[in-house]
């Protein structure tokens, strides 16, 4: 190799290293302007001045209440769930080098929603017992998805088609513990389906919170080796990655942030998938696209939020904007994959 | 040349698969003992005397006997969407042909949803007849879409895309009906139980409703299955044989559609039935589809009765919807698929 083609691959790389600085620091910038929308905007508007007031700890009247009782906690509750599933989908989008195959495709967010929702509702168990019950329920569908997807040689087609199973089986559940839970009302009910933000309270995102402080950072570190993981086990083995510690580290932080997630806001329909796909699209190949794509995820979530809290006359929850959105460009993927004969 | 039509004699006409006979005295003991249950076991026990009474004695007025005559139309009703389901399962999965096709999977029961929904949102509609016309449409709209995602590209139809395109379309449609619902709670109470799929409401007046649509998507179905035995072969071996494999498609497919949306309308969306019986029987009886398209509504009967008695039992002193317990017996069968379809063929 000579002394202009180094130059060039140099050059490249800082190209990129570039423009995923850019990326990235937009993308913050943007969800730093939607987290003050979040608690400036609502029935009345308040001066950012009021707010900032509020949230150092002073008391102002009439908006304290509002701000950090209602706009708050659902403020918090959108930046870490969506935080939570833009990662957690990635990892697995990456690591299974197939879109489609996210957690909300093949069934995770439907097991630890059904499983929140049956504590929830059955046993009426506390916070603490639900996060417990909905991480469970995640990674056991995890393993059963290992199991029957499994067979003589591994196969992405397969691993999908048993998740769809899967969920198939466990939105039947849900559906049914909704039925049978006569008070519960109906915004409850839709959270467990699609996912919403509306009653988001401070003292439920304490577990949420604290796995996306931990899980996510070993995500990133590990996210190095994800790159590599996506070329292959052979070739990712010989550049010097454990493959199975490195894939099971991964896909234990990922469950656990999608699950915690799920348990507080339900599964919010398709942040999961779309997050990957898009910060993929901004940032350009080459460089994790981890981070990115958790904060593309929270651009999302708060911005469907936004959407659905405002750009109607009825206040739509989250999930019912994300899905309308998200869902087309689910079939757009479809077909230019058909297309290009991926399967 | 004399041996010739003898031989497309026995080859083709009189030919009989070999357990056909205890097939169907098994089917008949099967529905018969179905109906017996249906009748019986329920959340509240009933007695012998009531059970004559309510079937016989349109005089008497007890509690028993109306529990009894409320259950015959039950019964009766889920064992025609259960034919109905069976025949539909099994020539979607001729048309397509692919193993897994079934309205739940391919999203058509949500198409119906959705149509279903917006009439009452929108069009006030509020009778059965009304129900099934919208949920008609919306499982016709929504199976050419989906159909027409997963077939693009080389390979045509291959059961993955079309399980892929069928999930998607039904998360697009599912987020849609809860759109629409959401500002009108009077709708979302009346969806709320429709969308678990249940038997459990049905009235005369649903089921002679039902019974045109059942009768004209059966009929089609067993005409049509000969010329479909034909296009299992591929396409150019049909046309070969003479078939009009296009018309052929359009035909089967659309009495398919007739047949689950009729029943979407109705019970709701009753998921796997046809994966289910259609799978059964062509594990018993091979792939004639002559024998596989009547039989599929026998044992789809049975299946759909069956499940609705568990959901009663296990679901007692209350009970646990039809829908639920089929997509317990259902999914796990999909899963089995999925893992034993070669991986090619994916």
């Amino acid at each position: 190799m000579n002394n202009t083609s180094v130059e060039f691959i140099i050059a490249g790389r800082r190209q990129r290293r570039r423009r995923w600085i850019v990326v990235t620091s937009f993308l913050t910038v943007l969800a730093c302007i939607l987290c003050c929308a979040m608690l400036i905007l609502g029935n009345t508007i308040y001066p950012i001045k009021d707010v900032i007031r509020v949230l150092t700890g002073e008391k102002v009247e009439g908006v304290s209440f509002a701000v950090s009782t209602i706009r708050l906690p659902r403020m918090l509750a959108g930046l870490f769930a969506g935080f939570a599933f833009g990662i957690g989908g990635t990892v697995f989008q990456t690591m299974l080098r197939n879109p489609l195959a996210n957690p909300n495709v093949i069934g995770i967010t439907s097991g630890s929603s059904a499983a929140a929702v049956f504590c929830i509702v059955i046993l009426q168990s506390s916070n603490a017992i639900v996060s417990i019950a909905s991480v469970i329920a995640g990674l056991a569908t995890v393993i059963l998805l290992y199991l029957f997807s499994r067979g003589t040689t591994f196969s992405i087609g397969r691993l999908i088609l048993v998740g769809i199973g899967i969920q198939a089986m466990l939105n039947a559940v849900i559906s049914y513990l909704l039925l049978v839970s006569a008070q519960q009302d109906i915004p409850a009910a839709l959270r467990w389906l699609s996912g919403s933000l509306n009653g988001s309270q401070l003292h439920t995102l304490p577990p949420l919170v604290i796995s996306v402080l931990v899980f996510a950072p070993i995500t990133i570190v590990l996210g190095k080796h994800l790159s590599t993981l996506e070329l292959g086990d052979q070739t990712a083995t010989s550049l010097g990655v454990n493959t199975d510690k490195t894939r099971i580290a991964l896909i234990l932080s990922a469950v656990c942030m999608i699950a915690l997630a799920t348990a507080t806001t339900g599964p919010i329909a398709f942040i999961a998938f779309l997050s990957g796909p898009i910060a993929k699209r901004l940032v350009g190949v080459g460089f994790s696209n981890i981070i990115p794509a958790g904060l593309v995820g929270v651009n999302l979530v708060l911005a469907s939020d936004l959407i659905g809290q405002f750009a109607f006359e009825v206040r739509y929850p989250v999930g019912i904007i994300t899905g309308i959105l998200g869902a087309p460009y689910l079939i757009y993927l479809l077909i230019r994959m058909n297309r290009k004969g991926d399967f | 040349m004399n041996s010739l039509p003898v031989l497309k004699n026995n080859l083709l006409h009189s030919y009989i698969p070999k357990h056909m006979t205890a097939v169907l005295v098994i089917c008949l003991v099967l529905l018969g003992l179905c109906i017996v249950a249906s009748l019986v076991f329920g959340s509240r026990p009933v007695s012998f005397n009531e059970l004559i009474d309510g079937l016989f004695n349109p005089n008497v007025d007890s509690y028993g006997a109306n529990v009894v005559r409320k259950r015959v139309s039950r019964t009766v009703f889920s064992l025609l969407c259960g034919a109905a389901l069976g025949v539909s399962g099994a020539l979607m999965q001729a048309v397509t042909r692919n193993p897994i096709a079934d309205p739940s999977i391919l999203g058509v029961n949500t198409g119906a949803s959705l149509f279903v929904v917006s009439g009452i949102a929108f069009f006030n509609i509020s009778t059965a007849n009304q129900y099934i016309w919208f949920a008609l449409a919306g499982a016709m709209i929504t199976a050419v879409f989906v159909f027409g995602i997963g077939s693009m590209g080389r390979g045509g139809a291959t059961p993955l895309k079309l399980i892929l395109a069928g999930a998607a379309t039904s998360a697009v449609l599912s987020s849609l009906v809860i759109a629409i619902m959401l500002p009108r709670s009077y709708v979302m109470d009346q969806f709320r139980f429709w969308q678990v799929g249940s038997v459990g409401s049905a009235n005369w007046n649903d089921i002679t409703t039902f019974i045109p649509f059942l009768i004209i998507g059966i009929v089609i179905g067993i005409i049509s299955s000969s010329a479909l035995n034909a296009l299992a072969l591929g396409d150019e071996l049909a046309t070969g044989l003479g078939v009009r494999t296009g018309v052929l498609r359009l035909v089967a497919a659309l009495a398919g559609v007739l047949l689950c949306g009729a029943t979407t309308a109705l019970a709701g969306p009753i998921g796997f039935i046809g994966l289910l019986s259609t799978h059964v029987i062509r594990l018993i009886l091979g792939p004639d589809l002559r024998f596989v398209i009547p039989m599929s509504a026998a044992v789809g009967a049975i299946i759909l009765t069956i499940s609705d008695v568990s959901g009663r039992l296990i679901g007692s002193p209350g009970e646990l919807e039809v829908g639920v317990v089929t997509a317990f017996i259902g999914a796990p069968i999909l899963i089995i698929l999925a893992t034993k379809v070669k991986v090619s063929s994916l």
